[in-house]
């Protein structure tokens, strides 16, 4: 399949997902935060040292299998030594790497501390992983599903899960921490550059988990001021509606082109009689409201009764803007 | 000699008689099924790990074919997540961990011992009914509706997803409880039954690695036992031990789970190395060198492993000084596995190298096990393991560890005793080639994801940005070139069972007992207990013999 004809389809099944930036790197991806170069640099080393082990050892096999090789089995088949000891030998080989050893645990233990310890002052956003997106919670009560951040300012995220385990990984800036429901985690970073960078959700989580994708918006300080100042008002119409079906991810598991996915697609939903486990409903106000509410109460027949609520994370403006939208999509 | 008459005796030509071998001694499907003979309860483990190997394979090939486009390429995200957590469940429960020790471990053991039988034939009995009951649920599952947390039973997904999770952790438990009898047995099958002249340090390494496994499968199994019973109730009552929406902690589960598994890891691993230190010296016809450091260093890893899980969880919100403490242990874990690949290498310096099958794949193992043990140091540095962790890369680093390992060492050793397992000699050509196409593809389908992963690309990803695609089709293509190898592989040793018994007493020369049986072994191994006046790796007294196309002793060793 050629790329033009899979990148419809995956824009379809992403919606929040963007494409790493090019890196001057064959392995790492893009570095784009402070602590990105430490992490490179004990990579490196820790890789080119693999290089030389691996190769010393295939090459001394290699040499071995050439230089001693049987002509054949006979009866005058013969080893041309049986030496088999030599402590002088194991001593070294058993010292030998312990330097380095020793070194990367030492660099990679206090590159660790590094992440683990965020600076004074550094902004705040709590982030919630849920099946199946990601919410950014910025102070002030703005709510996303992408992370906007400030350049060159400290940021640190506090961590947290509605549902089963996740886990906030920005490959960019080399940092990862698990969502862990019922307790709190963190991490922080300083981004270098602006830009979009992808955040993926690293622990698996189930049928989405592959597309619990976000991305991470670095900004100047006035583009993020903004953000925060015009975050939060809700346009209540279709229009609105959109914005808001796509921020919050609902597209992962609804589409509104009638193709069924995770759940119901939302293409003509509107007035629609559906056939429920135990029942049927006529799709109204009220419908949608429950659903978003309280998914468990109504559930689709032939769909798994996987939608998480939303209580709390939507207010009745929101939730109006989403009906406003749903009943547009005829 | 101290006791001239015991080797030669036993090396005799006129007793490797097979009217009484262990394959024809009973007749009948019952006389296997319910037999005490170690022998008879091997093969059939292998037969059970072959076919689990052929199943797990299948889905494996089902994950990679579905990677294969982003987006649904066969199947949907739901059948893609049951497949992985089918295809580890059954590598790791019912494969790997069995099929060494349990499988040729059963077979060889008692025979390199000079032993009849194990220590407790009936609970060798027992391990495997409990192997096939572990089986059925674990594979019964497949039927209601296959588990689709991954191998690992995470909770709080596994808690609360709506798969069949109970039947599947139920099955793990009966495997455990198989593998801890198996570990009890051979643990006391080696105190007790070792033949007189073979000290502790004149046991094959093979034994010693089996020794080493025993330990570890009666110490750490319990553990997961205890685990999968917490996570069924859990599942069953809700009492919340795991679940944090009930007061419990999803990470302990991790702890308990990994207390277990890392120590799993060598469980698979390290009979592997024994294999390995087998078939070396044998194909140099050269003794191993360093041999105590080889014995002791699968000890030392089996100590060592017992203290590092806590590397599985450096970003799961564990404290920075425990997280710190199993990054140092982990570390140590080098200096051991070092010492045993430069030995393997020193043994082959100034040998005669046969490069028949069983050679191939232990030369394919130290090349691909060595970059399996190297990129296990980018994930015991911590802040290294941060980017890696959960990613593709991780899952390079163990298929080459695990695969390219426990794999390769087990079909190594599946080539070097089949001779003596079925009496027949399997096509040299076919093996070679399917033992190439295996190391080819092993590392075509595992390469790749080493970069993948640091790319980016996380594991047990059903959908991924299409910049990965190519990575993840050249893994694709590796997998089926893997799948085809080993398809040779089989056809070629099915093949060479359809001839007449062909294989002599010792076809490649070795010096351990189970080379002075018949090929198949008698019924009952060895009419007397050999003493043992030589090591295991000692050949000056073996010769060539073009007639019978197998070693026989030296003409003056032989006369003494």
């Amino acid at each position: 399949m050629s790329n033009a004809l899979i990148a419809p389809l995956v824009a379809a099944l992403q919606p929040a997902a963007t494409p790493f930036p090019e890196s001057d790197s064959f392995w790492m991806p893009k570095s784009a935060s402070t602590g990105a170069g430490d992490v490179d640099s004990l990579y490196f080393f820790i890789y080119w040292t693999s290089v030389v082990s691996v190769a010393a050892v295939v090459l001394a096999m290699v040499y071995l299998i050439w230089k001693f090789r049987s002509k054949g089995r006979s009866a005058s088949d013969r080893a041309q030594s049986q030496h088999d000891h030599s402590t002088a030998m194991e001593v070294v080989w058993s010292v030998l790497p312990l330097p380095f050893v020793i070194a990367m645990f030492y660099f990679g233990f206090k590159g660790f501390v590094d992440l683990r310890t965020p600076p004074k002052g550094s902004a705040e956003v709590h982030v919630t992983g849920q099946k199946w997106s990601w919410s950014f919670t910025h102070k002030g009560g703005c709510n996303d599903n992408v992370l906007h951040v400030p350049v060159n300012k400290p940021v640190r995220l506090v961590i947290s899960s509605m549902d089963v385990l996740h886990s906030v990984w920005v490959p960019n800036f080399r940092v990862k921490m698990d969502a862990v429901p019922g307790r709190y985690t963190d991490l922080w970073f300083t981004a270098t550059e602006t830009g979009e960078f992808p955040l993926e959700c690293a622990e698996y989580c189930g049928t989405s988990h592959s597309n619990m994708l976000s991305k991470v918006i670095v900004e100047s300080q006035d583009a993020y001021d903004t953000y925060l100042s015009e975050c939060g008002k809700v346009d209540i119409s279709a229009e609105g509606g959109k914005v808001l079906f796509e921020k919050k991810g609902c597209p992962t598991c609804h589409s509104i082109d009638g193709s069924p996915k995770v759940g119901p697609s939302m293409k003509s939903l509107w007035g629609k009689e559906e056939t429920l486990t135990s029942g049927t409903a006529k799709v109204d106000e009220n419908y949608i409201r429950e659903s978003i509410l309280e998914p468990q109460a109504k559930v689709v027949q032939g769909f798994p009764p996987a939608m998480p609520t939303y209580k709390g994370q939507l207010s009745d403006d929101e939730i109006t803007a989403l009906i406003e939208y749903i009943k547009s999509l005829k | 000699m101290a006791s001239p008459s015991t080797t030669a005796e036993a090396l005799a030509p006129e007793r490797a008689s097979t009217s009484d071998s262990y394959l024809t001694h009973e007749k009948g499907i019952a006389s296997w099924i319910f037999t005490l003979d170690h022998k008879r309860i091997g093969v059939m483990y292998l037969i059970g790990v072959i076919s689990a190997f052929a199943l797990g394979g299948f889905f494996a090939l089902g994950v990679r074919a579905e990677l294969f486009t982003p987006g649904r390429t066969l199947m949907d995200a739901d059948t893609y997540n049951q497949f992985f957590t089918l295809h580890g469940a059954v590598m790791v429960f019912l494969v790997i961990i069995p099929g060494i020790p349990a499988a040729l471990g059963n077979f060889v053991l008692p025979i390199q011992l000079g032993a009849k039988d194990v220590a407790f034939p009936r609970l060798n009995l027992a391990s495997f009914h409990l192997w096939m009951l572990g089986a059925i649920f674990l594979l019964l599952s497949l039927f209601i509706s296959a588990a689709d947390t991954g191998w690992t039973f995470y909770t709080p997904y596994s808690t609360t997803t709506n798969t069949a999770v109970i039947p599947a952790t139920f099955g793990a438990f009966v495997l455990g409880f198989s593998s801890i009898f198996t570990g009890l047995n051979f643990i006391v099958t080696l105190h007790k039954l070792r033949p007189p002249g073979m000290t502790w340090f004149k046991m094959p390494l093979f034994l010693w690695a089996i020794y080493a496994t025993g330990i570890m499968q009666v110490l750490a199994t319990p553990v997961l036992g205890i685990t999968l019973l917490m996570l069924i109730v859990e599942r069953a009552f809700g009492i919340g031990i795991f679940d944090p929406a009930l007061g419990g902690d999803p990470v302990l589960f991790q702890h308990f789970f990994w207390f277990y598994s890392h120590p799993a890891v060598y469980i698979m691993v390290v009979p592997a190395f024994g294999v390995i230190s087998e078939i070396i010296p044998v194909f140099s016809r050269k003794r191993i060198f360093g041999y105590s450091f080889i014995a002791l260093s699968s000890v030392a890893i089996a100590i060592l492993g017992f203290l590092v899980w806590g590397h599985h969880m450096f970003t799961s919100g564990q404290s920075v000084l425990v997280g710190t403490i199993f990054s140092a242990i982990t570390m140590l874990i080098a200096i051991p596995t070092a010492i045993k690949v430069f030995n393997w290498l020193s043994t082959m310096y100034k040998g005669s190298i046969h490069l028949d099958t069983p050679m191939l794949y232990a030369l394919a193992f130290l090349w691909v096990f060595t970059i399996g043990g190297v990129t296990g140091l980018f994930l015991s540095t911590m802040s290294t393991d941060v980017h890696l962790h959960d990613t593709y890369f991780v899952v390079a680093h163990f298929h080459y560890v695990m695969m390219g390992g426990a794999i390769t060492a087990f079909f190594g050793g599946l080539h070097y005793w089949w001779p003596k397992i079925t009496a027949r000699m399997y096509n040299e050509r076919t093996g070679r080639i399917g033992a190439a196409i295996v190391f080819v593809g092993l590392n075509v389908t595992f390469f790749p994801q080493f970069i993948l992963g640091t790319r980016g690309m996380p594991r047990r990803y059903y959908n991924y940005l299409p910049e990965f695609q190519e990575l993840h089709q050249l893994s694709t293509i590796g997998a089926f070139v893997l799948g085809t190898g080993f398809l040779i592989t089989a056809v070629s040793l099915l093949n060479s069972l359809r001839k007449k018994p062909d294989a002599p007493m010792n076809p490649w020369g070795s010096a351990t007992l189970e080379w002075t049986v018949s090929s198949p072994p008698p019924y009952y191994n060895f009419h007397h207990t050999p003493t043992v006046t030589k090591g295991p790796y000692d050949y000056d007294d073996l010769e060539y013999d073009e007639k019978t196309r197998g070693y026989v002793l030296k003409k003056e060793a032989s006369a003494s």
